[in-house]
């Protein structure tokens, strides 16, 4: 809960010291170095208090940079440097992904409609705005993607895939996933969500996620419902199809909509 | 054959059978007698008019100093209207609907009643309420300070959500087990200022004390889940053991008494002070409710919590770790930690945390340091600190032997010393 220290710096240390001192001589030496930080911080007349840390800055073994990219490297132990995971693994790209829909699932999952245990607790006590500005540095990366993943379907299934992506089933009030998704299905500005270059056990997790009511998003809750007119076989050959596509070259989300979006959205401003 | 004629048997049968029954009667009288001392008749003191916009701003700011919001409201559901459930030793309390709605909510409540609740602990209609409501800290709360409370919550928009039984094993579930240790642990009590200490001392220790409930988690609690007088603030585990609330009154543990007032303003008011900084449910408590207050009342606190009398935590009597693990714990250190928290555990100031010499590494209890490796996580952002830094989850990627290990090398390098943590102890707390 708290993680205090009493000698930011640590010039007592029995290894920057070199000498095997007993724990009462190094308490001694953080004394003298605790007085010593507080003389020179009043002599350069800095003030203590909310602005304080500045004040150890002198100490500092390195320095870090006051950016977000820094602030929020402890995103990219799972989701690839700057963003960047890949299908190798199960979890999601984040670069280059829409602001409006990274900002969207941060609120999800901190406000509890995407159920994460890892994604809850990380963002559980930060505020919209610094939300938003994580979405933000996120979707302004820019990376190459590597190649897509082997197709692991029959063509059949791989055919049904193709088709219900790019026609959906009017006859089971399917829509396209490139009605709403883009026509290069590489999401759409602001809040809706490029489907390629993701890993397929990722992508057949969040249509799981829906039909068991683990994944919610804004209502209308559009993506709920069509996960629950879809059959097995309809999320498998999806899945697959969209997996074992390459992203194109230019794999921005496009700016809008080529037509009104046939459902209405609760994440998407209309 | 017995000696004794069956009348003489019955007379002592009798005789016994109405002691019993004088003696439960007796003992119900008690406890009940217990349960209700200290209420006032119901004081429907004729409302003059509806309240002010300063009361219901000055009760929005009160309800911020309790973090209400925190306990009585479901991630991203409608504030104030409940669910959330509280884990106790006991089973899972469920937090109630406070808005004003009047059928699930308390919109139809009076303030006299909404004081009952605040300073006797028990509801409208008469129940006792379960000490997870903090009115044992409450129960100091003035009434001026309940009705501004009070007002502000039917200031706010009915949200119609009606209250989840509680999940408690017997016999907890019972009123009449809850009369008994109301009887045994629970008095209501006016908040009595101190009049050797100066005025900030006595806010302080109002705030604390009382709305700011700070002694529910940073206190030990005894098998029946109730804080003896004398151990308030010594520290105690939180939600199940996931967290350690350390001691405000150990220099080894949480304790101020060598901080600066304004050192322990900012480590409210921002998450962060040059000393340490704020995680888990203490951001939760900074980003809800503390770094909302005003400046004079965080230096109040900052006042009494430095001048708590200083009480050495319990000496750490756990095993050296082994050499060997603590090489395998150097090792993981370097390929996972060092990058941000430096070579010699120097951290960097106001972004990662300085590891030597740190009081949260050391502590006696390694359920934080373990907790913080296996979740990570950020400071809370705050108007003072916006843009925190954080620490990646490391309960995938590593398994417990390693942050077993790497614990303990953390807790013994560079100065620090600490007993070992085991890869039991990292499991218990997955």
């Amino acid at each position: 809960m708290y993680a205090s220290n009493k000698n930011a710096a640590s010039p007592c240390t029995r290894r920057s010291l070199r000498m095997p001192l007993p724990a009462g001589a190094l308490r001694v030496c953080r004394r003298i170095a605790a007085v010593a930080a507080t003389a020179l911080a009043g002599y350069a007349g800095v003030a203590l208090g909310a602005a304080a840390p500045a004040a150890h800055a002198a100490h500092a073994a390195h320095a870090v940079p006051d950016t977000i990219g820094q602030s929020v490297l402890a995103c990219v132990v799972c989701h690839g440097e700057e963003g960047r995971a890949t299908p190798d693994g199960y979890l999601p790209r984040i670069a280059g992904k829409p602001a409006g829909y990274l900002y969207n699932q941060l609120l999800n999952f901190r406000d509890g409609r995407r159920h994460n245990a890892a994604m809850s607790r990380m963002l559980a006590y930060l505020s919209d705005d610094y939300l938003r500005e994580i979405a933000e540095y996120f979707a302004s990366v820019d990376l190459p993607y590597p190649p897509p993943q082997a197709p692991a379907a029959s063509p059949a299934a791989l055919a049904h895939g193709q088709t219900l992506v790019r026609r959906g089933d009017a006859a089971r009030q399917l829509p396209s996933c490139a009605a709403c998704h883009g026509p290069e299905l590489t999401g759409v500005e602001p809040a809706v969500p490029g489907l390629l270059g993701l890993p397929r056990d990722y992508l057949a997790g969040q249509f799981g996620a829906w039909k068991t009511g683990l994944r919610h998003a804004q209502a209308p809750d559009c993506m709920a419902e069509i996960a629950e007119r879809m059959r097995p076989d309809d999320v498998a050959a999806v899945v697959n199809w969209l997996a074992s596509q390459p992203v194109p070259a230019d794999s921005r989300p496009a700016a809008e909509a080529p037509e009104p979006p046939p459902m209405r959205c609760g994440g998407v401003p209309q | 054959m017995s000696a004794t004629s069956p009348g003489t048997g019955r007379r002592i049968w009798l005789r016994t059978l109405a002691i019993l029954v004088a003696g439960i009667a007796a003992v119900v009288a008690l406890v009940a007698f217990l349960n209700l001392r200290g209420e006032s008749a119901a004081d429907e003191v004729a409302a003059s008019g509806p309240p002010s916009a300063e009361t219901i701003e000055r009760g929005a700011y009160l309800a911020r100093v309790g973090n209400c919001v925190g306990c009585h409201t479901t991630p991203g559901g409608p504030d104030y209207a409940g669910g959330r459930g509280i884990e106790t030793p006991f089973g899972t309390i469920y937090a109630s609907n406070l808005t004003s709605d009047p059928e699930t909510g308390i919109g139809d409540w009076s303030a006299g009643e909404f004081w009952r609740a605040m300073h006797n602990g028990r509801s409208k209609d008469g129940r006792l309420l379960y000490p997870a409501f903090p009115y044992p800290n409450y129960t100091q709360i003035t009434r001026e300070d309940s009705d501004a409370i009070f007002a502000y919550l039917q200031s706010q928009p009915p949200a119609v959500r009606p209250n989840r039984p509680h999940a408690l094993r017997f016999p907890y579930g019972l009123q009449a087990s809850l009369a008994v240790w109301r009887a045994l642990y629970f008095r209501p009590a006016a908040f009595e200022p101190d009049p050797a200490q100066p005025a900030d001392w006595n806010r302080g220790a109002y705030l604390v004390r009382s709305l700011g409930h700070c002694g529910a988690c940073h206190s030990p609690r005894n098998f029946l889940g109730a804080v003896a007088p004398a151990s308030e603030f010594t520290g105690g585990p939180l939600s199940a053991g996931a967290w350690y609330a350390p001691s405000l009154k150990a220099a080894e543990e949480a304790g101020v008494g060598r901080w600066e007032i304004g050192d322990i303003v900012a480590l409210m008011q921002t998450g962060q002070s040059p000393q340490a900084s704020t995680i888990g449910p203490m951001a939760e408590v900074v980003f809800r409710s503390t770094q909302h207050l005003s400046e004079a009342d965080l230096r109040a606190m900052a006042v009494f919590l430095k001048a708590l009398p200083p009480q050495p935590a319990a000496a750490d009597d756990g095993a050296e770790p082994s050499a060997a693990s603590l090489e395998q714990g150097r090792a993981v250190y370097e390929a996972q930690c060092a990058q941000c928290h430096g070579d010699e555990g120097e951290g960097a100031p106001g972004a990662y945390a300085p590891l030597a010499g740190t009081r949260a590494i050391t502590m006696a209890s390694s359920a934080n340091v373990v907790r913080m490796i296996l979740d990570g996580g950020f400071t809370p952002s705050t108007t003072g600190n916006p843009r925190p830094y954080g620490m990646p989850p490391f309960a995938h990627s590593l398994g417990n032997a390693d942050i077993a290990a790497v614990a303990s090398y953390i807790r013994n390098a560079w100065g620090n010393q600490a007993a070992q943590v085991s890869a039991l102890e990292v499991m218990r707390y997955r």
